[in-house]
């Protein structure tokens, strides 16, 4: 998995609650069997009508958020299924990083499974950074400092966020989850034999 | 520290293999759910990394999101889901993962299946790609839905990387009034504490209204935990668990089931564990619930009205209701009783199981669907459509002009040819209201099966119970 560490770029203010993961990528897109390319359909039913117009007033059409890298979102972003092809297509878009007041759970895991920086941040904090977003102004991430900076009226502002350190440490280092699991081979074969002794009900069948 | 534990701390503690150093666990996981939509770019991991499946016999696939339910003779037409399907045969194949073809009678939607090949269990620790896999926790087992990566996780190692949730316990008193199902119950519970209020916590539902539900009703709260925002949500296993997991498949048979129920009854919470948050509601006040918006928090009950965003302090919420309505096409203070309905969609993981078929029957029994509406029956599985059909369910259903149809997730998420049309209207069992989640521009309401039957024979939304 890519690192990462600072990320310097503009923000989408997104100002919906309870953003679904029906609405961040529609079901028409989830038929694929690839990682990649998913990033066009990100918020497709927000972005276009029903006969394929551009809706201008949606922020992601708007010029002056092209080729930003950070979401400002509402509260219970990620809400809804479990398909990874939310993050995939976010990542695939450019969004490496999303400020919100709070995620729903698998969402938030799934982030950091693909190099996406979900920042937790209060309400009211979110909001200011929604309205200073409009102003397309630059923001600067430190994962390692666990900061964002921005300039705002010719004044240096900075806000600190918390993040759980083994998430931190796993965007830190890109690391692969699987090979590092695979490294305790010889814990799970021991955990295995002693679950057998103790429910060998669990073992030897299956179905034909 | 008190000794006394919860049946998720239980379940936790014994699937621990170890504590890494960065205070996460690797837990073990006992069963692997496996589906079309979210498993392809799982296999196509393992395959770059010349990885291979470590426990194929704890993993079982079928195809669910995306088969057709009519017509199964022409096969699947759509390309891109005939693509996905034969992909997961192959890669089922490729590992030696057993898998439940289209032409099987017991293929039908994961969260269906499992249950009734016993290969749901108490105790366990169960993953799927769905979000859905919460229903398992029906039996007492620990099931959780999981992104593409974890599938991935748990295919090579048959453990995942896991931070412990905290325990909220649903306590439901009392009895439920006649005709109140448990998809009202779960529908009351979210109106209650809200998408969000589940974040962070696996629920235990507890009380004499969750205890006298049926397996099958049990599994329709469970499914829904995720809709309140939980991990999991389950019940501590017991007789009745016990006796509908007795001569299924793959539920541990003679001797063994003795042992295994002694283990089974060890599993239930201990009188005096500590729950980090506790959640009341008297089963007394909750009547045929509905959902009037595009969140599964937007509930009312049936005799209710829809609200009136002018009557919300809160800037948000009054613009989250104001969107909604514009989405729904509701007017606000109107009667919910009088909202009219296009289709009606009867079937999902959530209330796609026998009993509600049963339930269905009876309302349909010499009745005729109204001339306006288009209304569909979708059977879980391949054995629930058969049990039906044994029944004669299928008749009443299609003498009352019911729709019949073959088994799959269908109009629940619309990702095969069964979807709403802009602006139409459903009356749906299944699970998620959201924003074009039936169909682009289609408006869900959610409800019981009884519910959704009446609504087909009235042609609006309708509380059963005045048929």
């Amino acid at each position: 998995m890519e690192k990462f560490n600072k990320l310097s770029g503009h923000a989408i203010p997104l100002r919906i609650t309870n953003v679904d993961t029906d609405m961040i990528i529609p079901k028409q897109f989830l038929k694929t069997i690839k990682r990649t390319g998913l990033g066009e359909f990100l918020f497709f039913e927000l972005k276009f009508d029903q006969d394929g117009n551009k809706i201008d007033s949606f922020a992601l059409n708007q010029d002056q958020y092209k080729g930003a890298s950070i979401l400002i979102a509402g509260k219970n972003f990620g809400c809804g299924s479990s398909r990874e092809h939310a993050p995939w297509s976010i990542a695939d878009y450019g969004i490496k990083c999303i400020i919100a007041p709070s995620y729903a759970d698998i969402f938030y895991n799934n982030c950091f499974k693909n190099g996406i920086l979900p920042i937790i941040l209060d309400e009211k904090t979110v909001g200011r950074l929604q309205d200073t977003a409009e102003n397309t102004l630059n923001f600067k991430i430190d994962l390692e400092k666990q900061n964002i900076t921005y300039v705002e009226n010719n004044e240096q502002k900075e806000i600190s966020f918390d993040i759980d350190p083994a998430k931190k440490n796993c965007l830190l280092e890109g690391l692969d989850d699987i090979g590092l699991t695979l490294n305790k081979a010889v814990s799970i074969g021991n955990f295995e034999g002693n679950q057998e002794k103790e429910t060998p009900w669990l073992y030897g069948n299956k179905l034909t | 520290m008190t000794d006394k534990k919860t049946i998720y701390d239980k379940i936790w503690e014994s699937h621990v293999v170890s504590t890494n150093d960065d205070g996460t666990t690797i837990l073990y996981i006992d069963r692997h759910l496996v589906h079309e939509v979210t498993s392809p770019q799982a296999f196509e991991g393992l395959r770059i990394a010349g990885r291979k499946v470590r426990r194929p016999e704890f993993t079982l696939a079928t195809a669910d999101h995306n088969v057709p339910t009519s017509d199964r003779d022409k096969g699947i037409t759509d390309p891109d889901s005939k693509l996905q399907v034969d992909t997961l045969e192959q890669n089922a194949k490729e590992n030696n993962i057993t898998y439940l073809p289209m032409s099987d009678k017991r293929q039908g939607i994961v969260h269906i299946v499992g249950p009734e090949q016993g290969f749901t269990q108490p105790g366990m620790t169960i993953v799927c790609g769905d979000s859905h896999t919460s229903t398992h926790g029906a039996f007492g087992a620990l099931a959780w839905g999981i992104g593409t990566s974890e599938v991935e996780h748990t295919l090579a190692t048959q453990t995942l990387i896991q931070t412990k949730a905290k325990n909220m316990c649903i306590k439901i008193t009392g009895k439920a009034i006649e005709g109140v199902t448990a998809k009202d119950i779960v529908l009351a519970i979210i109106r209650k504490i809200g998408t969000a209020g589940g974040t962070g916590y696996v629920i235990e539902y507890t009380g004499e209204a969750i205890r006298n539900l049926s397996m099958e009703g049990r599994m329709t709260v469970c499914n829904m935990s995720i809709e309140a925002g939980a991990r999991a949500g389950l019940i501590s296993p017991d007789k009745t668990t016990f006796e509908y997991l007795k001569g299924r498949p793959l539920a541990p048979a003679g001797k063994e089931y003795d042992d295994a129920i002694k283990y089974w009854e060890s599993l239930a919470t201990d009188d005096g564990a500590h729950y980090d948050e506790t959640v009341e509601i008297n089963a007394d006040d909750i009547i045929p619930q509905i959902t009037w918006g595009t969140s599964p928090e937007d509930v009312v009950s049936i005799d209710g009205f829809v609200p009136d965003p002018t009557n919300e302090e809160n800037a948000d919420k009054k613009k989250s209701i104001e969107r909604a309505l514009d989405y729904m096409g509701l007017e606000p203070n109107t009667p919910v009783n009088e909202i009219k309905v296009d289709k009606v969609f009867i079937g999902s993981c959530t209330n796609g199981r026998i009993e509600d078929l049963r339930a269905v029957s009876i309302i349909a029994k010499g009745r005729k669907v109204a001339e306006s509406v288009h209304a569909m029956i979708v059977p879980g599985s391949g054995l629930v459509k058969e049990q039906a059909e044994k029944e004669g369910l299928d008749k009443i259903f299609i003498d009352a002009g019911f729709d019949w149809r073959d088994p799959g997730c269908s109009m629940c998420l619309a990702m095969n040819a069964d979807k709403l049309q802009p602006q139409e209207r459903c009356a749906s069992t299944s699970n998620r209201n959201f924003e074009g989640r039936q169909g682009r521009g289609g408006r869900t309401h959610l409800m019981s099966p009884q519910m959704a039957a009446a609504a087909a024979i009235t042609g609006k939304l309708t509380d059963f119970r005045d048929l």
